[in-house]
């Protein structure tokens, strides 16, 4: 619905499309068998017109509430809405006035914008015309019939003209109003002309007079304007002269009626289009919501079955390559899901309702993950693949994983997506290292990129950030985050680059670069604009540099808390199952690098001394560079080589392995080659020997886990049942619940049951109960139990509110024992018992719901091993550890 | 291809080769026709030498708890006004044991059932409630078919194949 609020404000702004019109109104045509519900739902009685034309008020006694209610009729007219300067009008039936109903009767048979004689205007008592157009529900062809026009009416716009200003105002453009005088007659009855304008006292003898007929648009109605001069008469060439301007004033007055007629038809056609476009933006915006909430069901409902078969393969006996297939086949549904929560993403930012987590987190894998996610894509495209992450960035960082991976995968996807050679690489660095240091600069610097084709220059990328521009302290603004650690994350590619035109509105949501790009790649178009709005979440800003052709880095900047400030408080470190296995084993072992192009020899080095190897960079073979490396002193027990130098070194590398088994006869270094793409790994796959002929392969994107799985596979660490991967899980699994009392509660006992055995088969100790009042008066701090596991749909108290209250009994109790927040000696009370959700849905409304609540987490039912370990492990550091 | 959990004796002949056989036919067919899913597999993995009948009480316990919740919906919708809510809370219930046993079968009138139960269908609910009972009967049998065989393997000292 249109308010009258809206429609005044509309008339108002548009009134100087209308300069000579006084006021616009707009009624509706009621059926009597309507009026009941129409007064309802306005709040007001439809009101008479014709008493107050027989006998016209003073402006001052104007009462809208005396007005008579209108007699039973037929049909009505009232005024809904009116311009404020006519608003006294508003429930007032057009069809109880004498001249309004002729008028009204006549527009809407007619179709055409139809004039009253004039009369004196309500309130105001001035003379004036209506110009008078009907609306029709429904476009209606020229040649409708008056019939069907009537039945088409919705109501009636009518314009309101003050014939004295009218006149007035045009005189007085003219400037001319002292010597001629201007009379306006309706002369549609011929016999009584009636007087619309004039401006002589006397209206004397008709001499020396010019009349000129006037057309106002409508056909019915005759207007004659007569136009005599004040004083005598004057030279004939001052007469002719006048004559001419007296004619030109009539053309005038009719082209602007004309003009104002045609105007109000159009706003009158406006008004209608507005209220068509919204009741039609209204509905697709109810259509939009339920649309993304089918669709993300639907989708998300096969694809759990997809998710979980593959995640069952998983568990199977595979073998590498095997594994790495199903994994990335896993990674690009998990993917999938990830868009339809993209979708929802941007509703939820439409709606305002994002936020943040701040958890601990450990930026290296989250981006290791990332990189698996995009591996098979830069594998099979031969686009080299990495990520760089400063050692000066901390291990663990506090913040929303999630959201970043987010960013960061929407980022790597446009770049793998739209790069077909080259490299897109990802780095990450302290704001503080990039502003010091201008050799940032210098390393793009053509040529020196990761795969050697140029690179925009990167600073550009971030040259409008307000951070760097202006001194001012990054994020004073985060009082939370105490040890604020500045992140700035450059995503880098050689793909075809953002057309100049695109730049400006990429991060506009739904936009894509052009209709042919959703064709030929796909994509919702939202990801930039969430990414935009999440780095604004985390106090960050995003920019990019684009030269087509070239390529494009996107630059953006992120606030997080340092992680290893408050490592006590929240237990240990989420440890994933990678960094358990790669650590130790390597410790202490010396690789050699071979690679001539620094970037990507940094690159390198940063993935091999994550596993605790120290690496020794070449450019390569000849005698003059490894000369300089003390071999003698140190045992080389790797060469890892990029795979360009491969053919070219098949001299040198006899001599370098001869010149180490001189120093060391027991020294046989084993030989890695790093490559880009599949074919090249696939045919070398599994015959790994330490024949330099058949060197192993180390498939591109680095990543630290995966050089730790394939070191191992050559240098023979341990058999590969122990590398399986679900059961390195369930170990893992074990190693945290071994021993913990878990409380399980779910009110279906077959349930509790199936929950309670898988808890025990991992050697927890459980404890079941099936009510929520049990739960709640059994996690009373000090709490006797190390985890609580709880359904959330339980009758009488669900999961939520036991949830509530036991967090309630916990603040009571930090409150009285713990000094203050109780943080200090927080292990000493345990006051917090971690609460995990189990539930069969996993929708996100649900999780949020979970962590509103206090609730730590949620496992889905049934449970997975995988899953289960995630959420555990945040409370429960391993006890090998 | 089934993996075997801990075949320390060799089988005595093919008897046990033939009852391992029909029980991974008898296991693929149940699943095929959807009667359990991997929930029943993953039970099954759950059960070892400390708990050496776990699935057999859950299953029993899952059996005594939708009987009791079917006379509780039939005695619901007996009623001269029937409190649709008790129904669904019921039916919910029983959705929730079966999807925790892998009895699909059953999950899956369940959710129709609750369906009906929303939109008040006496005669759906009806339909449902015997539908529920009848899939309830005949998953006890193939259930007590397969603890049988599982018992054949075991006297004839083989181990249950969980894949």
């Amino acid at each position: 619905m249109v308010l009258q609020r809206t429609f005044a404000r509309y008339a108002e702004r548009t009134a100087f499309e209308r300069p000579l019109t006084s006021g616009v109104a707009y009624a509706v045509r009621v059926l009597h068998s309507e009026r009941e519900q129409f007064e309802k739902h306005q709040g007001w009685t439809i009101k008479r017109m014709d008493i107050l034309e027989q006998k016209p008020v003073h402006k001052d006694d104007y009462e809208p509430e005396a007005l008579e209610p209108s007699p039973v009729q037929e049909e009505y007219a009232p005024v809904i809405f009116a311009q404020d300067t006519v608003s006294h009008v508003i429930s007032l039936d057009l069809l109880s006035g004498k001249e309004d109903r002729d008028n009204v009767l006549r527009a809407r048979a007619s179709g055409k914008g139809v004039l009253t004689a004039p009369f004196r205007l309500i309130k105001t008592n001035r003379l004036g015309v209506i110009l008078t157009f009907a609306v029709y529900k429904m476009d209606l062809p020229s040649n409708a019939t008056p019939n069907e026009r009537i039945q088409a009416t919705a109501g009636y716009i009518g314009g309101i003209f003050h014939i004295q200003s009218l006149v007035e105002k045009l005189l007085q453009q003219l400037a001319s109003k002292q010597t001629i005088d201007v009379t306006v007659l309706d002369t549609t009855n011929q016999s009584y002309p009636i007087s619309m304008y004039d401006s002589s006292s006397n209206t004397s003898d008709n001499d020396l007079s010019y009349v000129s007929m006037l057309n106002f648009g409508d056909p019915l109605r005759k207007h004659e304007m007569h136009c005599r001069f004040k004083e005598k008469a004057p030279w004939p060439l001052l007469e002719m002269a006048t004559s001419t301007g007296i004619l030109v004033i009539a053309l005038l007055l009719g082209h602007i009626f004309h003009a104002t007629m045609i105007r109000i038809a159009k706003v009158e056609d406006d008004c209608r289009k507005m209220m068509e476009l919204k009741k039609r933006a209204e509905a697709a915006d109810v259509a939009k919501s339920q649309f993304l909430a089918t669709v993300s069901h639907e989708i998300r409902t096969p694809m759990n079955g997809v998710l979980g078969m593959l995640q069952m393969l998983m568990d199977t006996d595979l073998d590498v390559t095997q594994q790495d297939y199903v994994r990335t086949a896993q990674e690009s549904g998990k993917a999938l899901v990830s868009l339809i929560n993209e979708v929802l993403d941007q509703a939820k930012i439409e709606s305002g309702k994002l936020e943040l987590e701040a958890v601990q987190f450990d930026l290296r894998a989250t981006l290791d993950d990332v990189l698996s996610l995009f591996s098979g894509k830069s594998q099979e495209k031969g686009v080299e693949l990495g990520v760089y992450v400063s050692d000066r960035v901390p291990k663990i960082l506090i913040g929303d994983p999630g959201r970043f991976r987010q960013i960061i995968t929407n980022l790597m996807g446009n770049s793998i997506k739209f790069t077909d050679r080259g490299h897109v690489f990802v780095t990450v660095h302290l704001i503080e290292e990039v502003m010091d240091s201008i050799d940032v600069e210098t390393e793009s610097s053509p040529q020196n990129t990761l795969s050697g084709f140029p690179v925009p220059k990167r600073r550009l990328s971030w040259s409008k950030f307000r951070s760097f521009s202006q001194e001012v302290p990054i994020c004073p603004s985060v009082s939370l985050i105490s040890d604020p650690i500045n992140l700035i994350v450059s995503v880098e590619d050689t793909g075809e680059g953002i057309p100049l035109e695109a730049q400006s509105r990429i991060f506009t949501p739904f936009v894509q670069v052009g209709p042919s790009i959703s064709r030929t790649h796909g994509g919702t178009g939202i990801g930039l604009s969430i990414s935009k709005y999440l780095v604004g979440l985390m106090n960050g800003e995003i920019g990019f540099v684009s030269i087509p052709q070239v390529g494009s880095t996107f630059t953006f900047t992120a606030v997080f808390n340092n992680g290893h400030s408050n490592l006590g408080e929240f237990g240990g470190p989420q440890i994933n199952t990678q960094s358990i296995l790669s650590t130790s084993e390597f410790h202490g072992m010396t690789a050699l690098l071979v690679d001539p192009r620094p970037v990507r020899a940094k690159l390198s080095r940063y993935h091999v001394q994550r596993l605790g190897i120290c690496v020794e960079v070449v450019p390569d073979l000849t005698y003059g560079s490894w000369s300089v490396l003390n071999c003698g002193m140190v045992k080389i027990d790797m060469i890892l080589m990029e795979e360009e130098l491969w053919d070219d070194s098949s001299s040198s590398l006899p001599i370098f392995l001869n010149h180490l088994r001189d120093n060391d006869p027991g020294a046989v270094p084993k030989l890695f080659l790093l490559t880009n793409s599949v074919s090249s790994s696939r045919t070398s796959n599994g015959t790994t020997t330490a024949i330099p002929s058949k060197p192993a392969v180390i498939t591109k994107p680095l990543r630290a886990s995966m050089i730790a799985t394939s070191l191992r596979r050559v240098m023979g660490f341990r058999n590969r049942t122990d590398l399986r991967n679900g059961e390195t899980s369930r170990l893992a699994l074990r190693n945290l619940l071994q021993g913990r009392k878990i409380l399980v509660v779910d009110d279906n006992d077959v349930n509790l049951k199936v929950a309670a055995g898988a808890l025990k088969k991992y050697g927890a100790d459980v404890v079941c109960e099936n009510s929520g009042s049990k739960a709640i008066s059994l996690l009373k701090p000090p709490h006797q139990f190390d985890a609580c596991f709880m359904d959330i749909q339980m009758p009488v108290i669900d999961g939520f509110e036991a949830t509530k209250r036991i967090r309630e009994a916990e603040r009571s109790f930090s409150g009285e024992y713990g000094r203050g927040n109780g943080s200090q000696d927080g292990k000493a009370v345990n006051c917090h018992v971690p609460i995990l959700a189990m539930t069969a849905d996993v929708i996100q409304a649900t999780h949020e719901e979970c962590i509103q609540c206090g609730m730590d987490g949620y496992v889905s039912k049934p449970f997975e091993a995988e899953q289960l370990y995630r959420e555990v492990s945040q409370f429960f550091a391993s006890q090998t550890n | 291809m089934s993996r075997f959990h801990g075949n320390t004796q060799p089988p005595a002949g093919s008897v046990l080769e033939q009852l391992l056989a029909k029980y991974v036919d008898y296991m693929d067919s149940l699943r095929r026709e959807s009667f359990l899913d991997d929930q029943f597999t993953q039970l099954l993995k759950l059960q070892d030498e400390n708990n050496p009948d776990f699935v057999g009480e859950v299953v029993s316990l899952f059996f005594q708890d939708s009987e009791r919740l079917i006379g509780n919906m039939g005695t619901a919708l007996g009623k001269k006004s029937v409190d649709y809510k008790q129904v669904d809370a019921d039916v919910h219930q029983l959705k929730g044991s079966s999807s925790s046993i892998g009895a699909v079968r059953i999950k899956n009138v369940c959710v129709f059932f609750r369906n009906l139960c929303e939109a008040k269908n006496l005669e759906g609910c009806y339909r449902c409630l015997h539908e529920v009972t009848q899939e309830c009967v005949v998953l006890k049998n193939k259930l007590n078919t397969l603890f049988m065989l599982q018992k054949q393997i075991v006297a004839a000292g083989g181990s249950i194949p969980v894949d």
